[in-house]
């Protein structure tokens, strides 16, 4: 980490502990309560598991393998790469999985947009897609920041409050679904800490050289906070560990920043009808600052809509002469490049706005070889000598 | 109850363009709100510290507080909280940094409670704040994802740059190039089964979700009510 004024406020400390009137309970007690009254089934963590530390100090366990991969509608819709890396992680770690058609959008995005839906709905959706994952034995992994904590929400209300536990049986009923909640609702990201020796193990590129500033997800840390990952290891444990973690494993330049705790202004609503907003939040506290702060090579983050929000933004930006410019990308997509994934085939970079080919040859990644290749395979498509490209053509 | 209208740091008279609207009106809403059984949950009285709209975004470019949010509902300022739920909570980004209250205040979730009532209550702001946001409802209740590739398009997002030009001329051959099989769909995120739509359908209608787009968007919710009905009555689902 640089030895910025922010990381020598962070170093004063050695390990930062909470005072125990702000730690929240471990809400287990409560659901294995309810699975011994028979109220709900609680889907098990199964086969090997790694045990992280979250923010409170309570050991989450994370499943390796026999994950059940709940897809973003943003990262799949208009971030591809993001979902893709995260599967080829996977399978270069040898872990199986199951990418299920049996699985709706949380939702969430249009809830904290536009509140046309309402609790007992939101919890039908996050039950509907926990029980078509407890069906087929695997585990659910959840790809999208926002799913992850409104999911954390709906069981958290769903503990909690009977009646609505009730409504939402009885529609469940009715799609002849169980009422499950899993024992720990993980994200990718926790999954990626929880293998990050895996990966560096794995790395084919020294990223020593690449510095990284991280922004965290406001809904995966900040909502229901005590689920979220938090190491004495990084920034003393003050910060989540969510991204910074794998980075500092990875041995890449993870520099700090002032305002690291801001939003990324995606602002759900905002995004859609009114991005002035986000593009101004976006670029003024967030990567203008970096910049000022860190310089940093790349922006990593590891949300569906900080993605987005923080890439986006910068073109009408730059049209203002704004000190921005920097290629933002999910911690999945750099982890995968950094192993050898194709940035085209697999990281899908192309989707993205802000100039990654900089960063790409810092790396030691020749993009301009790399673009020719996705582009012979596209030829070899609209020549329909395939019709789509398969895991097997990715890896040739 | 007095209306204290003399605070300099109110957007506007607290009444001021809302006299209109008759105080029992006012009452059964804010009362909705504090029925719903969340509220208890996210209000615990305020410090006044600030912290909240320190951290807030939203507060750094509207004349948005999270501190206000807070107040008015600890104090259950009728006159004050409807005019936020008619001014102030659609600046609202429910990014939840507000969450670092020291007294574990949630002032975004009294605003997302707020939002819901508005738009039960079909509120006139409430339309408006989503105008142009109906493709998207229509999209995530009809799809069962919220973000479809085919919405990338260069007029809809002209300050995204270039790429996103690129990314329509190109878009069925580019989803068709991504390996995971789910992925090769242009109209949804990914493939969803026909079931599972199904399934999601009995949700809206069951738990009344779907009754409320009436209120944002009558012509939206005609057209989503008959395919759901169409959809069910193929499957022989009763609701």
């Amino acid at each position: 980490m640089s030895d910025t004024a922010v990381s020598v406020i962070l170093s004063k400390k050695k390990q930062f502990d909470r005072e125990p009137d702000r730690r929240s309970t471990d809400f287990h007690d409560k659901l294995f309560q309810l699975e011994a009254e028979g109220e709900l089934v609680v889907q098990r963590i199964t086969g090997e598991f790694v045990e992280v530390p979250t923010k409170y100090g309570i050991a989450k366990k994370v499943q390796k393998a026999n994950l059940w991969h709940h897809k973003s509608c943003g990262q799949c819709g208009h971030i591809p790469g993001y979902s893709t890396s995260i599967f080829w992680i996977m399978r270069k770690l040898g872990y199986g999985y199951h990418d299920p058609e049996d699985q709706t959008s949380c939702t969430a995005w249009n809830y904290y947009a536009s509140a046309t839906s309402n609790q007992a709905a939101q919890a039908a959706v996050a039950l509907r897609n926990f029980a078509a994952a407890y069906e087929t034995g695997y585990f659910p992994l959840i790809h999208c920041g926002t799913s992850y904590g409104h999911y954390k929400e709906v069981r958290s209300e769903l503990l909690h409050d009977g009646a609505l536990r009730e409504q939402v049986r009885k529609v469940l009923a009715k799609l002849g679904k169980e009422m499950v909640i899993p024992e720990e609702i993980v994200h990718y990201s926790e999954w990626l800490y929880a293998v990050r020796n895996e990966i560096k193990e794995r790395m084919v590129y020294d990223f020593s050289d690449i510095a990284v500033t991280v922004h965290p997800a406001c809904h995966y840390y900040k909502l229901v906070e005590g689920d979220a990952i938090y190491d004495p290891d990084v920034y003393h444990g003050q910060r989540t560990a969510a991204v910074s973690g794998l980075v500092q494993s990875m041995g890449a330049d993870l520099r700090s920043y002032s305002t690291f705790f801001d939003c990324c202004g995606f602002g759900f609503r905002h995004i859609l009808v009114q991005r002035d907003f986000t593009r101004s939040f976006s670029t003024l506290r967030k990567i203008e600052v970096m910049k000022a702060e860190a310089d940093p090579d790349v922006v990593l983050t590891h949300d569906t809509g900080c993605v987005t929000a923080l890439d986006k933004s910068q073109f009408a930006a730059r049209a203002h002469e704004r000190n921005v410019g920097i290629p933002v990308m999910s911690e999945a997509q750099f982890a995968a490049l950094a192993m050898g994934a194709h940035p085209f085939k697999v990281c899908q970079l192309h989707w993205h706005s802000t100039n990654y080919r900089p960063l790409l040859e810092k790396m030691g990644i020749d993009w301009q070889k790399a673009w020719h290749e996705f582009e012979e395979d596209a030829k070899r498509l609209e020549r329909g000598e395939q019709e789509f490209l398969t895991w097997a053509d990715v890896d040739a | 109850m007095p209306a204290a209208t003399l605070d300099p740091h109110l957007k506007r008279d607290r009444v001021a363009g809302h006299e209109e609207f008759p105080v029992e009106l006012k009452e059964r809403l804010i009362g909705k709100v504090m029925d719903d059984p969340r509220f208890p949950e996210y209000l615990y009285g305020c410090y006044e510290c600030g912290i909240c709209v320190a951290a807030c975004p939203s507060a750094r470019f509207y004349d948005f507080s999270p501190r206000r949010i807070a107040q008015a509902a600890s104090r259950r300022d009728v006159e004050l909280m409807f005019q936020q739920m008619q001014e102030d909570i659609w600046e609202c980004s429910q990014c939840f940094s507000c969450l670092r209250c020291p007294r574990g205040n949630n002032p975004g979730g009294v605003v997302t409670i707020m939002r819901e009532v508005a738009v039960k209550e079909g509120l006139h702001t409430a339309k408006e704040a989503l105008a142009g946001y109906s493709r998207i409802i229509y999209k995530i209740m009809s799809t069962g994802t919220q973000v479809s590739p085919d919405m990338l398009q260069p007029d809809a997002f002209p300050d995204w740059g270039p790429e996103v030009k690129d990314v329509s001329e190109n878009l069925d051959l580019w989803r068709r190039m991504l390996p995971p099989e789910t992925l090769h769909t242009t109209a949804t995120g990914w493939k969803v089964a026909d079931r599972t739509l199904v399934e999601l359908y009995v949700i809206w209608l069951e738990t009344g979700a779907l009754d409320m787009i009436a209120q944002v968007d009558k012509g939206i919710h005609m057209i989503l009510e008959e395919l759901m009905e169409e959809k069910l009555e193929e499957e022989g689902i009763e609701v």
